[in-house]
């Protein structure tokens, strides 16, 4: 075991990556001679070379288009975009070639792209900085989206991802980037479970919390602080977003009975949605109380002196889990 | 060059230069950079251009006739593009890379993709035609410009192997306006990637004139982006041919990128769907067609003491042959079967998809077990 930051468990994992399959290439903004701006990619272009660890034009659909091509060679490739907000100029590549090419050639051609995406807020950025996206993709068929939590899952995450036959995009919570964990470097990607399992982190009785990302850590600590007021709360990190490990969620709902969502992301049409409709169409009978969404507000994502009223923190997930318990909320006697 | 050079739909009035090897009338124009590239084509070698250009010209007026009798749901004609496509196209080498839009029918005819293959798109019966790998030949695209990118990043794995083969990216003049392009042609000149962009200048996208997508001749772009621009008057195929391979020469060089404008003209409608008498005059199309790319080939044999009339009945029996497969190719392409409707979405095991696709199966069998409850239900609406 090493004791390693979430951003040097991923410098790690590609490191390996890199190592294990000269197939394997990095491409994006900054990454090489600077490592990339949260310094994920440190050292990787010194030890691989300019062939592998790529600095390309600033440009997104350039980056995703040319490593379509790449792809159709046989490489895979790995992109950084810079931030969630910079990755809409790729849109249109990533939704109507990386995502649909596999299906399109029917099986002839795969796209085994992994489009690394630093996301999330909480750290007084400027405007496009913050963003999570990730239920755009979520929504488009051929892809898949993960999202890492913690050191030990990003080190192996990345690798699975990369690893993947389908493209992959890959959700880093850039607030954690600095935040370390034991990563056991030696792990085989065959014995580590696979990216589409979720995680369940605390285990509880009364309330099913299901979060991903940066949020999964607010999520724990918020299972600790209702244990004190006698809330047994039992909260699941995710980890796919696309698909979801919904034997996983429903399990855990059939024996709590309650269902609070939360993600960074606004509410409309999110992945809280996705999973609260399908989690009632299969545990209808074992809800106690409709499923609960603790989201961003469906704003834009506001300055940083606001980002705090935008997050949801420790005490708007226990506002959530009260709602699902019936007990006093900010909600009480409002008609829903 | 002035606005008064341009008609009242921005279109070029007085054209601005290209290189033409051979006059619309079929004269041999001496060129001392680009002869040294065709010198090996002999007057057998221009009878063979003419009639893979005679044959895809049938192969294209056939599917079109296919459409306009229901057996094809849209076709997006090559007609007047003929020499454009085939003189590139002769010009790679088999393991060179080709990735085009929806209309380069002639490419893919000169790569053996066979005529069922060709069609299937059209009919609906399938998402591709052909396996990509078998005809080194991208699966069309139907972005605009958004294959000018996939060109590029194959061409910098090739040269990041070591490889001296090249790709082609095939566009058309509407594509010159994409983002893809443009980030496509800086990439390419930065990482030195050996591709040729070959833009078919086909003076309309949809009911667009080139002028709305240009102010100026399109060639002129490639100096902005650090790589020869090259216009050539693209219903000639001996210079479509020779351009095209001095591009991939550099290509294979390691000297990067170049642009190809070739000239041509787009004699039918942009898909069988679109009504050109809407937004361009008959006169226009009349003085195009006394540009036609294979007249001019027969000319020149003719000229060059060849029984030019021979050769032209002998190849329009072979384009008969060809076209008659297109049509007997329409009966090979069945409906696919209703689960394959979630084939290849995910090389991986998915379980949500797994799961929608079993629930599926689930609908479709309850039209297979008479009084199981689906009875009052029309049986044709789900297959």
């Amino acid at each position: 075991m090493t004791t390693l930051t979430l951003a040097k468990a991923l410098n790690a994992g590609l490191r390996r990556a890199l190592a294990d399959d000269e197939k394997v290439v990095l491409m994006g903004e900054d990454i090489g001679t600077l490592g990339g701006v949260f310094r994920v990619t440190d050292g990787l272009k010194a030890e691989f070379g300019a062939h592998r660890v790529v600095d390309t034009p600033l440009s997104e659909a350039g980056i995703v288009g040319t490593a379509v091509g790449l792809a159709y060679r046989g490489f895979r490739p790995v992109i950084e975009i810079q931030f969630d907000g910079f990755i809409y100029p790729g849109f249109d590549q990533i939704v109507a070639q990386v995502a649909k090419l596999h299906y399109r050639s029917r099986g002839n051609v795969r796209m085994p792209i992994t489009i690394r995406v630093p996301f999330g807020g909480g750290i007084g950025a400027a405007e496009h900085h913050s963003e999570s996206p990730e239920a755009y993709f979520a929504h488009t068929a051929g892809l898949r989206v993960v999202a890492c939590s913690n050191p030990a899952d990003a080190y192996m995450m990345v690798r699975q991802a990369i690893a993947s036959d389908d493209p992959v995009l890959f959700f880093e919570p850039k607030r954690r980037y600095h935040v370390k964990g034991e990563v056991d470097e030696s792990a085989s990607l065959a014995d580590a479970p696979p990216m589409g399992v979720a995680t369940t982190v605390a285990t509880g009785r009364d309330v099913t919390l299901v979060t991903y990302g940066a949020l999964v850590q607010t999520a724990r600590d918020a299972a600790l602080a209702a244990a004190e007021d006698g809330i047994s709360i039992e909260v699941i990190d995710l980890r796919s977003l696309a698909p979801v490990d919904y034997a996983a969620v429903a399990a855990s709902v059939r024996r709590t009975g309650r269902l609070v969502i939360t993600h960074e992301a606004g509410q409309q049409g999110g992945v809280g949605a996705e999973i609260a409709a399908s989690i009632t169409e299969r545990c209808f009978e074992y809800l106690e109380a409709a499923p609960v969404r603790v989201t961003g507000h469906d704003i834009p994502y506001p300055p940083a002196k606001l980002e705090r009223h935008h997050l949801p923190d420790l005490d708007r997930m226990l506002d959530g889990v009260d709602r699902v318990m019936g007990r006093p909320n900010s909600l009480s006697g409002v008609e829903a | 060059m002035t606005p008064s050079d341009r008609d009242a739909t921005g279109l070029l009035t007085r054209p601005e230069p290209f290189v033409q090897l051979v006059t619309p009338t079929g004269e041999r124009r001496a060129n001392a950079e680009f002869d040294p590239w065709i010198a090996d084509i002999d007057l057998a070698a221009v009878g063979r251009l003419y009639r893979d250009m005679s044959i895809i010209r049938r192969i294209d007026s056939e599917a079109t006739a296919l459409q306009r009798q229901g057996e094809l749901g849209l076709w997006p004609p090559l007609a007047g593009q003929e020499a454009a496509q085939i003189g590139s196209a002769r010009a790679l080498r088999d393991d060179d890379f080709i990735f085009s839009s929806y209309r380069e029918h002639a490419p893919a005819w000169v790569r053996g993709v066979k005529p069922a293959e060709m069609l299937s798109v059209w009919r609906g019966t399938a998402s591709s035609g052909w396996n990509p790998y078998e005809h080194n030949m991208a699966v069309p695209q139907i972005i605009i410009g958004a294959q000018a990118l996939h060109a590029t990043g194959y061409a910098m794995g090739l040269a990041w192997e070591g490889s001296d083969a090249a790709t082609i990216a095939y566009f058309g003049d509407g594509a010159t306006s994409e983002g893809d392009v443009n980030e496509a042609l800086v990439f390419a000149a930065s990482f030195d990637a050996p591709v040729v962009f070959f833009c078919q200048n086909n003076q309309w996208a949809i009911s667009e004139p080139v002028g709305l997508q240009s102010k100026q001749p399109l060639a002129r772009r490639a100096d902005g982006f650090g790589m020869p621009g090259i216009r050539i008057d693209g219903n000639d195929v001996l210079a479509v041919l020779a351009a095209t391979r001095i591009a991939l020469d550099r290509a294979r060089r390691g000297e990067g990128p170049t642009f190809i404008e070739a000239v041509t003209y787009r004699i039918g409608p942009h898909t069988t769907a679109d009504d050109p008498k809407r937004y361009r005059s008959d006169d226009e199309i009349a003085q195009w067609r006394e540009r036609d790319p294979l007249t001019r080939v027969l000319a020149l044999l003719e000229a060059s003491g060849v029984d030019s009339a021979g050769l032209e009945r002998e190849v329009a029996a072979d384009a008969d042959r060809a076209a008659a497969e297109l049509r007997a190719a329409i009966t090979t392409l069945a409906d696919p079967e209703p689960l394959t409707v979630f084939d290849h979405v995910y090389v991986e095991p998915n379980t949500h998809l797994a799961r929608q696709r079993d629930h599926y199966t689930r609908y479709l069998a309850m039209f297979d077990e008479p009084g199981a409850g689906a009875s009052d239900r029309t049986e044709g609406t789900t297959r």
